[in-house]
């Protein structure tokens, strides 16, 4: 339990956001009504998906320095774990436009920014794939994935703050936290987001176990 | 002049209630799944989904460990 501790808590600050995400207090507001509880999933999923590509970048800046294939793997595996929550997050706020916006979709700068960063991080894994040799593999990802990190950074933070947007915290509209998150939900909230970081860390260091299992296996059997 | 200044008065009157209805009607939330107490199933319902995709990775996480341990050896 010493060393499970933060997965276990990565659990508990999720189910008391589900939990008090939809019996807690929350401002009343017209268009959104009790839709504004999304914001407990579907914001803070994408908090915790900014994390992990953070910790990616990290890992590869790390990797240029010391090319050590381990490094190359949680660089990896964090960069997926972070897609899993990008397209969590993708779909999570089609459904609440769908319900606050009236369309699946608008030609908006945040909603457009935030599916070229998905597909900028697909190329990363169509790059990995493409290469043959494990340490030019992790070279050639490790640079490119830190022009992937900057470039999200711009698509879904800069450039939609620059231009009109229907997005809260965009084109001059209020952010949640400006206007909308009051301490009844900051409470709910900022648990949520550790929560959902945690378990994406926890889904990452499963795959990394798993593949440096598999690498054990094939030393062995070599 | 006293009837200008009636004039303005009621005029300036006229501006500043026009304000008022900048009010907004009461925002309906969802008071009736929480008075009849259905929100809590929403609650179980969605906690259940949650609890049970947790188990499935507790489940990974003890096969990964027995795994490395047996690695280990």
């Amino acid at each position: 339990m010493k060393r499970h501790w933060w997965k276990v808590l990565g659990i508990l600050l999720i189910l008391y956001s589900i939990i008090f995400g939809f019996l807690g207090d929350v401002p009343k507001y017209p268009i959104l009504h009790e839709t504004i509880r999304v914001l407990y999933f579907h914001v803070t999923m994408w908090f915790a998906m900014i994390i992990l590509l953070g910790t990616s970048v990290i890992y590869s800046v790390k990797l240029l320095r010391n090319e050590n294939l381990v490094i190359d793997l949680k660089a990896k595996e964090s960069a997926t774990t972070g897609m899993i929550l990008a397209t969590a997050g993708l779909i999570t706020g089609a459904v609440w436009a769908k319900f606050t916006w009236g369309a699946f979709w608008v030609n908006d700068a945040k909603l457009n920014g935030t599916a070229v960063t998905i597909l900028i991080y697909l190329a990363y894994f169509v790059l990995r794939g493409s290469v043959d040799d494990s340490l030019k593999k992790a070279r050639l990802s490790a640079v490119y994935n830190i022009f992937a990190f900057v470039m999200m950074i711009v698509f879904i933070g800069i450039l939609p703050r620059m231009t009109d947007s229907l997005h809260p915290g965009n084109g001059g509209n209020p952010g949640f936290g400006g206007y909308d998150l009051d301490s009844n939900m900051r409470m709910v909230f900022y648990p949520a987001v550790i929560g959902w970081t945690l378990v994406g860390v926890w889904i990452t260091n499963l795959k990394i176990r798993y593949q440096m299992l598999i690498w054990k296996k094939e030393e062995s059997n070599a | 002049m006293l009837n200008k200044i009636k004039w303005m008065l009621g005029a300036l009157m006229l501006f500043v209630s026009s304000t008022l209805m900048a009010q907004r009607p009461e925002v309906e939330m969802a008071d009736v799944m929480r008075s009849n107490g259905k929100i809590y199933v929403v609650v179980v319902i969605v906690s259940i989904v949650f609890v049970v995709i947790s188990a499935y990775l507790i489940s990974i996480d003890r096969k990964l460990r027995k795994l490395e341990k047996d690695a280990e050896k």
